[in-house]
Formats: C-alpha cells, sequence, structure tokens
C-alpha cells in the first residue's frame, strides 16, 4: 500500500502555513529521505501520515492500519528492559503472551542485541537504545515506517554504523520507510529518494534518485551531496533578510 | 583520508548556489591533490576499499555483528557488584548513640527534676516493665494494624480517584482546589465529627485515617502524574494504547515515583492521624493504642509511659521507612538509573 500525499497543507490556528501543497508518492517498499532545514514541517507532516494530526487542506492516502514511529530519543520506557519495551509493543498490538516473549527475542536478534534484553535502558549506550527502539517499531508490525531524526543525537561512529543497521534491516524487513533527516550526507546515505522540503511553509521543491552506485562509490555520493546542500542553502539563503 | 575529503569539500565545492555550478569532486581532488588516493584520481571508485561516511562502511552482516557489538562494550559500563556499605549501618547507629549520650548527659546535670525529665535508662525500664505486662506489645500491635489497614484501604480508594482526576481535566478542575484544601486541613479536626457521628468505635479512628491518608496519596499521585515526559504519552499512542491501556500501561508506572513519595506522606499522614484520634478518642470499643498509652501517661502524670510512648510511636516511623518504604524506593530509582550521584 503506497502513501500518496496531494496538495497537503497544514496551518496551526490563523499562524502562517506550516505546510502548503505537499504532493509526494511513495512506493511501498522503498526507502525515502525527508530533506529540510528547521521550520519546514517536517515532524508535522510525519504525524500526519501517522495520523496523530490532521490536514487543513489536500488529501492523503496511506494504509489503514496506520505507521510505526521512531522519535529522536530512543523514547523507552525507563521502567522496563529492553525486551519487556518491545513486549510492550507487541502486548498493545494484542500479541498473545507465549508468542511475545519469543517475538521479542527475534526482534532484539535483528537488532543484534540478544544478549541485552534484560538491560533496563539506562544501562544501554544511545546506539543501542535506538536499536531497541528500532526493534520495537518493527514489532509495531506496520508496513510503513515513520523515523523522526532517529540518528541526530548519536555520535558519528555509532551513526555511521546504524546506517549500516538500518539498510540491512529495511532489506530483510521490506518495511516502507520515511526518513526524516537534517542531515544531507544522511539522507543521500540511506534514502532510494531524497526529497527537500522549503522551509516555512514546507513544500516538496525537489527531489533525486539515489542509486546502488552511489552506495558503492563515495565519489559519486559526494557529487550527489554537494549538489544537494547547494539547494538546500539556496532553499536556506531566501530567509535571509 | 577518503571520508574527510568527501564530506569537507563536496558541499564547499559548489560557491554558487546554482546547482549547475557544481564541481565535480572528481576533478577538485585530481588537480588540488597530487598525493590523491588512485581512486581519486582515476575517478573510479572500488567499492571495497572505500570506507566514507557517504556508503556502506561494513562488509557484512557478521562484521556489522562484531563492529556493534565492540562498540556496545566500549559504551556501557561494566557490571558493578553491590555490597553491604557498613556506612549505612554504622553512622545512623552512631548518631543515635551521640543522641542518647547527649540526653543522659543533660538529665545527670540535674537541671530538672527527674520525675520531669527522666533519662534514656528510666524509660527503658518503663518499657520493660509494660512488656512485662503485655501493654506495650498489645498497644503497638493494635495501632501498626489500625495503621496499616487504614492506609491500605486509603491507598485502594486514593488510587482510582487519583488517576482520574489527573486524566479528565473537568473532574481536576473541578475537584482539585478541594483535594489540595483538605490535605493542608490537619485531619485531626476530624476527630469531634467523628466521635459525634460514630461514637467511640473503630469507625472514628478509620475514618480520621482516612481524610489524613486520602487525599495526600491522591495529590502525590497527580503530580506524579503532572511530570511524566509528555513524549511518553506519545508513545503510547503511537503503539496503539486505548485509554484504559495508557492509564495502567504507561501512565501509572510512569508516575510511580511521585505515586510512591504520595504513599509515603500517606502513610505519615495515616499514623499521625491514627495518634491524634488514639490520644482524643479513648474508651468505648476503640482499643488501646500507642496513642492511648501516651494518653494514659498524661493521666497518670507519668513522663517514663509519655516518653516511651513517644519513643515507640517514633520508633515505628521509622522502622517502616526502613523495612517498607526505603528498600521500595530505592529499588525503583536504581532500575530506572535515577540514583547516580544521589546521596541516598
Amino acid at each position: 500500500m503506497p502513501v500518496v500525499l496531494e496538495h497537503l497543507g497544514k496551518r496551526f490556528g490563523d499562524g502562517a502555513p506550516v505546510l502548503d501543497d505537499v504532493n509526494a508518492n511513495i512506493r511501498q517498499g522503498e526507502f525515502v529521505a525527508l530533506l529540510g532545514a528547521s521550520g519546514c514541517g517536517k515532524s508535522t507532516l510525519l504525524n500526519i501520515i501517522a495520523g496523530l494530526e490532521a490536514p487543513t487542506s489536500g488529501a492523503l492516502e496511506v494504509p489503514s492500519d496506520g505507521a510505526a514511529f521512531m522519535f529522536q530519543d530512543a523514547a523507552l520506557f525507563p521502567w522496563l528492559t529492553a525486551r519487556e519495551n518491545i513486549e510492550l509493543a507487541l502486548k498493545l498490538r494484542g500479541v498473545g503472551k507465549a508468542e511475545r516473549r519469543a517475538k521479542a527475542q527475534e526482534l532484539l536478534e535483528l537488532v543484534h542485541l540478544g544478549s541485552a534484553g534484560d538491560k533496563r535502558p539506562h544501562e544501554l549506550s544511545g546506539g543501542m537504545r535506538q536499536r531497541v527502539s528500532l526493534a520495537r517499531s518493527l514489532a509495531q508490525d506496520r508496513q510503513l515506517l515513520l523515523m523522526d531524526e532517529p540518528f541526530a543525537a548519536l555520535d558519528a561512529i555509532t551513526r555511521d554504523l546504524l546506517h549500516d543497521e538500518l539498510e540491512r534491516i529495511w532489506k530483510e524487513t521490506g518495511r516502507t520507510i520515511v526518513f526524516v533527516t537534517h542531515n544531507v550526507r544522511e539522507a543521500v546515505r540511506l534514502g532510494q529518494r531524497v526529497l527537500l522540503l522549503s522551509s516555512r511553509p514546507g513544500r516538496v521543491v525537489q527531489e533525486w534518485a539515489v542509486t546502488e552506485e552511489h552506495r558503492t562509490d563515495a565519489g559519486l555520493a559526494g557529487q550527489l551531496t554537494g549538489v544537494i546542500t547547494a539547494r538546500l542553502r539556496e532553499e536556506i539563503r531566501r530567509h535571509a533578510k | 583520508m577518503p571520508s574527510k575529503f568527501l564530506s569537507g569539500s563536496a558541499p564547499n565545492a559548489a560557491p554558487a548556489p546554482s546547482p549547475d555550478g557544481f564541481r565535480p569532486s572528481d576533478e577538485a581532488s585530481g588537480s588540488d591533490r597530487p598525493d590523491a588516493t588512485p581512486w581519486a584520481a582515476s575517478g573510479a571508485a572500488p567499492a571495497a576499499h572505500v570506507h566514507a561516511a557517504l556508503t556502506r562502511t561494513s562488509t557484512g552482516t557478521e562484521d556489522l555483528r562484531e563492529l556493534e557489538s565492540g562498540l556496545d562494550s566500549l559504551q556501557s559500563d561494566a557490571d558493578r557488584k553491590h555490597r553491604i556499605d557498613w556506612s549505612r549501618i554504622l553512622l545512623p547507629v552512631a548518631a543515635l548513640v551521640v543522641l542518647v549520650l547527649v540526653w543522659q548527659f543533660y538529665v545527670s546535670l540535674g537541671v530538672k527534676r527527674r520525675d520531669l525529665v527522666p533519662g534514656p535508662l528510666d524509660v527503658v525500664g518503663q518499657m520493660g516493665l509494660l512488656w512485662g505486662e503485655g501493654k506495650l506489645q498489645g498497644a503497638m500491635w493494635t495501632s501498626l494494624q489500625r495503621g496499616v489497614v487504614g492506609f491500605l484501604i486509603s491507598v485502594a480508594i486514593a488510587t482510582p480517584v487519583g488517576l482520574l482526576l489527573a486524566q479528565v481535566a473537568p473532574l481536576r478542575r473541578a475537584f482539585g482546589p478541594l483535594i489540595s484544601g483538605l490535605q493542608v486541613l490537619p485531619s485531626v479536626a476530624w476527630v469531634p465529627a467523628a466521635i459525634i457521628w460514630f461514637g467511640l468505635t473503630d469507625a472514628t479512628v478509620y475514618f480520621v485515617v482516612f481524610m489524613g491518608a486520602i487525599p495526600s496519596i491522591i495529590n502525590g499521585l497527580i503530580s506524579g502524574v503532572d511530570q511524566i515526559p509528555p513524549q511518553y504519552r506519545r508513545v503510547g499512542t503511537v503503539l496503539g494504547a486505548s485509554r484504559l491501556q495508557m492509564a495502567l500501561q504507561v501512565i501509572l508506572p510512569a508516575a510511580l515515583p511521585g505515586y510512591l513519595s504520595g504513599l509515603k506522606q500517606g502513610w505519615a499522614f495515616s499514623w499521625r492521624s491514627l495518634m491524634a484520634a488514639e490520644i482524643i478518642a479513648v474508651g468505648g470499643t476503640i482499643g488501646f493504642g500507642l496513642g492511648s498509652l501516651l494518653d494514659q501517661g498524661r493521666d497518670l502524670s507519668d513522663m517514663t509511659i509519655v516518653m516511651a510512648a513517644i519513643l515507640l510511636i517514633l520508633g515505628v516511623g521509622i522502622l517502616i521507612e526502613l523495612l517498607v518504604f526505603g528498600p521500595i524506593e530505592k529499588r525503583l530509582l536504581r532500575r530506572r538509573g535515577l540514583l547516580a550521584g544521589s546521596t541516598r
């Protein structure tokens, strides 16, 4: 089931529109990076796609079962262990008790945390927490996975590894992923397509396809990063006084 | 380093805002950097040797697992063993000994008459006498039993009410000020009313305990709920929690630290109200508790009984904190990683 956004607009109260005429078409199983500077309404757009907020104009088509969500901070519940955090997601989805444990272990293995299931969030490093958070969002078992700058707060070494990890998991699970980021390199590293959102109001101004060659050829990837950065800066310059 | 070069210079290679003005990094490196790595000079990148942040950095699932596991062990703390901390036991005992010595010293100065200010040994002797008569254990048991039963019933009433008030805005606006007010009102003020309504029965005692404990437990729970990071509710919504599931699986556990301090305060109020009720309402079918013992000491003008009763009431309070609330709270905070750096 694809995600279709048509002339989507959002404004809060009488203020200036946050999103204006957003159009996008995301295929099933696609990995789309949503790139933009601050104030481009990225988080609002994700909330609308997730069904947490309603658009003020336009139409959207999203999977009827909603979307899984991953936040910038892992947002794990500190009173539960890593495993229990995942089990809670399964429980709220209505998975039976016996099945929960096995499924949670499976998901922990998937993010390479099979032996850390009994640790509490404060005992885990930032990267491990984010992996548990990823496993939890996979536990929701939704085709569509929305990620709101999930690696923004991590150190560079961990982030590079998690890029590989996310790509692997995306390939293994066939999810449709919408990945919001401020980081051009991250967008190029992960997305099959990079959508650039303008700021105030947010609107898709340009998009680039990222091919398999970009994944292995750093020169090519660097070139694309340069092009996108230039376009992003042009967009930011528009707001100079 | 390929990664540094790429991430640093690629965006800067396009000084003009137009994408057309972009200069491919390959050309740039060929002319500017004679020592550039072969792939950059030739323009063809052998994938296996490129380790830039822009491309895949690991060579496969196994490699990735190994890298992650290495990083995990570097980034997380080693398990620490828990040992018995003797200072936790010795320091309070030392403080107690010092206080008793000061007391004994003051008494031996003979400033006041001995029957007005008895020494520690006189009080301990009186406790021994009372123990011999069976009065001490009886009074303590009666009070403790009432305090605990009254407290548990208060918890059972206050918890759902508190959750409801914390979650339903109109209810909270309507009753919030009243509950806060009730917490300020000394519950001993209810004793005369309770005696008129229920006579000298256990009902009077329990009523006063409820009026003391319930508002403070409700208030503790509400303030615990107020301090929940909004993110937790968002996660609950995203995970598809129903209203009831949200309350029981997310809100209540998240509010537990605040709720626990409400419970602690609720217990303190129960115990205080109980003592007040026992001191004021004596006789009838009301049994003989520590408060009654205190009142009896006053009637007999026997300061040793009064002091013994006060110390027993204090002792019960300390014991409940040490044996019940202390360990629960410590465990709760440790599991959430909130204990580091505290003086507990």
